[in-house]
């Protein structure tokens, strides 16, 4: 139980929220983002693969279904602490020192633009033990390393476990170099944010 | 030499810092206001490709002159498509093109145009207006090799069709193609696109005003700077604008100034189209 009530106290501690997922995890970030109340005091990252030129409805499915404020990232957006960011299609986006977002076309990383990796990575730069990340299913590596540089600098870092994500490879990855403190199942990962709200 | 792998690569803020100056006293190149995220992911995808370590960076910038255009190119990001956001081009068409088309001459500037698709896609859409011809659009790059690359207007045919969907989004009549010639793999802008474009270097943070435009376009450049530097250029953009001139920033970039928001007018929020207001 003492690796338990960690997990718990680390996770409500955290400032920052990392979620990063892939094919398969739409319908978990959806239902993550539901169960968010109004005063979380947190600011969510969420980076999903997607499409361009795929005008998705994601921004706007969330914000009707959120208690939180729903925002798509713009540069230099200043970074809140209670509302839920969403990276945009085409950009990878960063993190700067100064409490702000910064966006980046430069190349694709794992053929995904945005990239998870890049967040997490300039998110552990600036306040990695300030967090709490979670990678979810995907088809691909992306959010390994990223993960991993999370853990390095301090911060909580849980993989979904793969036997239950709908496509394992992206946290099974994270799990192989060793980037994930915590392998959770599905039902664990809502019971943690259930616990901590 | 030891192979270096994006996973160990780390650069410190210190580093960072030296690596600037450096770069500044020997070059006279400033990116002390480029955001700091994206330059140190730039310095670590040299190190990589380059299979450099922070200290075999430093000593080749110092000691081999050639090598600092090739880390200038990598450290400028150059990604770019043709009709990027099809539905700026639509907002083009329906809330400036109308504008320009009131001028005898219409001089069009695109600022970080890299290997030249923003200004062929520009070129493409104010021929479809019958506008090709009493306009000039000048791209401007700091980077010599993409300018050179924009000044050929020639493409791998498989880049041009991967813009085929964001042309078709766009809502311009026919398909990508009707613009190019194709030879085996490659495909040539036709020249009568070319014939009214002009490409020449220009670096934002210390050139001036060089002409009037009554539209300038800088998409994806700001998303680089800090805003201090973006106030810096956009003070520069508003000196290249004439009266009721529009300035073009595209979809994630606005104008966050307090004082440049009182210059310029909105015109299309979602697309971050302003225009020059005073003078």
């Amino acid at each position: 139980m003492a690796a338990k009530d960690d997990l718990i106290k680390r996770f409500k501690a955290a400032k920052f929220l990392l979620l990063g997922g892939s094919a398969g995890s739409f319908k978990l970030l959806f239902r993550m983002v539901k169960m968010f109340p109004h005063d979380f005091k947190k600011t969510v990252i969420i980076v999903i693969h997607r499409k361009k030129n795929f005008f998705s409805e994601i921004e706007k499915l969330f914000a009707e279904n959120s208690r939180m404020l729903i925002r798509e990232i713009s540069d230099k957006d200043p970074i809140d602490s209670n509302a839920i960011y969403i990276a945009p299609a085409n950009y990878h986006t960063l993190v700067e020192k100064g409490g702000y977002f910064s966006l980046d076309v430069s190349e694709s990383v794992w053929y995904s633009k945005p990239s998870i990796d890049v967040t997490f990575e300039s998110v552990a730069d600036s306040y990695g033990k300030d967090c709490a990340a979670i990678l979810f299913s995907g088809a691909n590596q992306d959010g390994a390393n990223g993960l991993l540089k999370l853990r390095q600098s301090g911060a909580l870092t849980i993989a979904q476990n793969p036997e239950d994500a709908e496509m394992s490879e992206m946290p099974g990855a994270a799990i192989g170099i060793d980037a994930a403190e915590y392998i959770l199942h599905t039902t664990e990962i809502f019971e943690l944010l259930q616990n901590s709200t | 030499m030891r192979e270096i792998t994006g996973k160990e690569i780390n650069i410190t803020s210190a580093q960072l810092t030296e690596l600037i100056d450096l770069v500044r006293k020997i070059h006279g190149f400033d990116f002390s206001d480029y955001t700091k995220a994206s330059f140190k992911r730039r310095l670590a995808r040299i190190m990589m490709l380059k299979k450099l370590e922070f200290y075999d960076l430093k000593h080749i910038l110092v000691n081999d002159p050639a090598f600092f255009q090739e880390f200038l190119e990598e450290i400028t990001v150059n990604v770019t498509e043709m009709f990027r956001d099809p539905a700026f081009y639509r907002a083009l068409r329906d809330q400036v093109v109308p504008y320009l088309s009131t001028y005898q001459h219409a001089k069009i500037w695109c600022a970080g145009c890299s290997s030249g698709e923003e200004v062929y896609s520009v070129a493409i859409l104010l021929k479809e207006e019958n506008l090709a011809k009493k306009s000039f659009i000048y791209g401007t790059d700091i980077n010599t090799g993409v300018l050179k690359e924009a000044r050929k207007g020639i493409y791998s045919l498989r880049k041009i069709k991967s813009y085929a969907e964001n042309y078709m989004l766009t809502g311009l009549p026919g398909s990508i193609t009707d613009h190019f010639t194709i030879m085996y793999d490659a495909a040539a802008v036709h020249s009568e696109l070319k014939q009214n474009t002009l490409f020449s270097v220009h670096n934002l943070i210390s050139d001036t005003v060089f002409n009037e435009f009554q539209m300038i376009s800088c998409r994806n450049v700001f998303i680089y700077f800090e805003t201090e530097l973006q106030e810096r250029i956009l003070d520069l953009f508003y000196n290249s604008l004439c009266p009721l001139g529009y300035l073009c920033l595209g979809n994630k970039e606005t104008i966050r100034s307090d004082n440049f928001r009182k210059k310029f007018k909105v015109i299309n929020q979602k697309e971050n189209i302003y225009q020059k207001i005073g003078s």
